[in-house]
């Protein structure tokens, strides 16, 4: 499948699969349409964060190198990963390895006065650091100096605007939760119009891939999330009332599964460390909106917790000949599960 | 409780521009004082930090951005920096704005450049700003959006045009806002504070009697009891701030 290599110029007209996995039934459609796949008394439930400008230069001592920002900014420490020489026009997997990060490394962010020390250093380049700066002194650091995480599929560069999706707040995110890059204010008062609502919980969403295989095979890391009240309420309700819950991004099945292990989810905030795969039995979520992603990723891995693999291996086929782009940037999926568990 | 009572403004995070003079400061300082948490965004670090500490010493919660509202790349920066320190913005004050040409000129003394530079600062960077924290509000199914503005917008003053020009274009797109808001929870309100001592008052008419002229502080006190209660700033109405009476 292409990759998207750029937005298109209104999100609405980002194209929609939907596939009914009880039935095996698909519809080519567009994200406008997204209502007409839903009823009255379903919930969707988006993830409202923000994407940092995540890759730092920083250095150590004489050495400069990039920076990323593997979780949100919090008062004093997060989570980072080091990557060697070359730039995001050379895809990751290709990049030198960075200098070892050791214990008690500091690195300055450059042209700021913010220092993060590594506390922690896995495999030399996850990195676990803390600041002495203030959160508001380290959060100008990083709007001020760094830049969106960028891909290699993209054809320019892409400012800090282009990596927003449209009903997002807290920058917890260090990549974009692209499965709601195209759900605007419009489609929110569509589904609404409809009966459906619509609420939303905060999902810290981490790195994607690194590109070194030994730190992929931990993707992704534990993520902060945060459910508000509301939302947890109108989940449980609609599950109540025969509802279906609609996930829009892998984010929000993970938080939304992690915080309701045995159906009812709880408000609050905590952390996900769940991996969803085939054998996973979802207890809370029904549906999901999702991009397309590259085969043998960990996206591809939480689908098939909602539709069997061969389904899913001919979606995508499909998808394939009929041109839908994949990526951060691409269409989007949305696939209705069958049979979770207890409902 | 009554849905229609004044909100409770203790916890509430907003995010006002032109946060460190004039009306945007006063707001910043009385809504610190009574416990919001506020964001003040301003070109000058001087005077954001001022208004930070001030709130601060007296125990209340605030930041300071310092960004330019006209630069398409700040938008964002002052949108996330913001919701990471105070939470969801729950009060937009789009307090900031340029007088367009200093001193004042005439239409047809209106520099091309100075007519652009007021549209940028005074409509598109507050449409910018709405983009980046409103549809959130969506989400939510509350926040208030409030558009400090001017008679300007509507009176044809000489030597005013590119400002009043300016406001009119801002007015009509809070108005705009409010009618697509409409039914959402989110209220989108002008206010018009009248003729206040501030620097800008200054800049335009550095011959006007001061003591004539209404102190920020006490407009400041009238444009949060409109952003609290809806009884007195309903969604698409333009409050003159003067004549508002609170209870």
């Amino acid at each position: 499948m292409s990759p998207a290599r750029w937005l298109r110029d209104r999100p609405a007209d980002d194209r929609l699969l939907a596939v009914d996995v009880a039935s095996g039934a698909r519809v080519d459609a567009h994200v406008r349409d997204l209502p007409s796949f839903l009823r009255a008394g379903d919930v969707v439930v988006v993830n409202d964060a923000a994407t940092l400008p995540a890759s730092l230069d920083v250095r150590r001592g004489d050495e400069l190198f990039e920076l990323r920002l593997a979780s949100r900014i919090s008062e004093s420490s997060g989570w980072a990963v080091a990557f060697g020489a070359g730039s995001w026009r050379t895809p990751t997997e290709k990049r030198a390895m960075p200098p070892e990060l050791k214990v008690g490394d500091a690195l300055v962010v450059v042209r700021t006065d913010v220092v993060l020390h590594v506390t922690e250093s896995l495999l030399g380049r996850l990195v676990r650091i803390s600041w002495e700066s203030s959160q508001e002194d380290v959060l100008g650091a990083v709007y001020a100096e760094g830049r969106p995480i960028q891909y290699s599929h993209v054809d320019r560069d892409m400012p800090l605007w282009a990596i927003q999706t449209p009903l997002a707040s807290r920058p917890w995110a260090v990549e974009m939760p692209s499965a709601g890059r195209s759900l605007g204010p419009t489609i929110v008062s569509g589904l609404r119009h409809i009966g459906v609502e619509v609420h939303r919980l905060t999902h810290a969403a981490g790195l994607s891939s690194s590109g070194d295989p030994r730190l992929d095979a931990m993707l992704p890391l534990e993520e902060d999330y945060e459910i508000p009240v509301e939302t947890a309420v109108a989940v449980n309700a609609a599950r109540d009332r025969g509802g279906r819950v609609i996930a829009v991004g892998t984010t929000v099945v993970r938080a939304l599964e992690s915080a309701g292990p045995n159906g009812r989810v709880e408000p609050g905030a905590g952390a996900a460390t769940l991996k969803l795969d085939a054998l996973y039995r979802r207890r809370v979520v029904d549906g999901l909106v999702t991009g397309f992603h590259e085969k043998g990723s960990s996206h591809l891995r939480l689908l098939s917790a909602f539709a069997p693999e061969a389904l899913l291996a001919s979606t995508y086929e499909y998808a394939e000949t009929m041109g839908y782009l994949c990526h951060e940037l691409g269409d989007v999926n949305l696939v209705v599960g069958a049979g979770r568990m207890g409902a | 409780m009554n849905a229609n009572a004044p909100k409770d403004i203790r916890g509430t995070s907003w995010l006002i521009t032109g946060g460190g003079r004039g009306l945007g400061r006063a707001v910043a300082l009385l809504a610190g004082s009574k416990g919001a948490k506020v964001v003040v965004v301003a070109r000058t670090r001087a005077d954001t930090d001022e208004v930070v500490a001030t709130i601060r010493a007296d125990g209340g919660t605030a930041h300071a951005i310092v960004a330019d509202v006209g630069r398409k790349d700040q938008t964002y920066a002052i949108a996330g920096q913001a919701a990471a320190l105070v939470g969801p913005i729950d009060v937009l004050v789009h307090g900031a704005a340029t007088l367009g040409p200093r001193p004042l000129a005439t239409v047809l003394e209106t520099a091309c450049e100075d007519l652009e530079h007021a549209l940028l600062v005074n409509v598109v960077g507050p449409h910018r700003l709405t983009k980046a924290v409103v549809p959130s509000m969506l989400l939510r199914q509350a926040g208030v959006v409030l558009h400090v503005s001017s008679d300007a917008a509507s009176e044809a003053y000489p030597t005013w045009g590119a400002y009043g020009a300016s406001k009119a274009a801002f007015e009509l797109l809070a108005r705009t806002l409010a009618v697509e808001a409409e039914g959402t929870g989110i209220r989108s309100v002008i206010v018009d504070p009248g003729e206040m001592d501030t620097k800008m008052h200054a800049d335009a008419l550095p011959d006007a009697d001061r003591t004539l002229l209404t102190q920020p502080a006490a407009v400041a006190r009238k444009l949060i009891a409109v952003a609290l209660d809806a009884a007195l700033g309903a969604n698409g109405a333009r409050v003159v701030l003067q004549n508002v009476r609170e209870s």
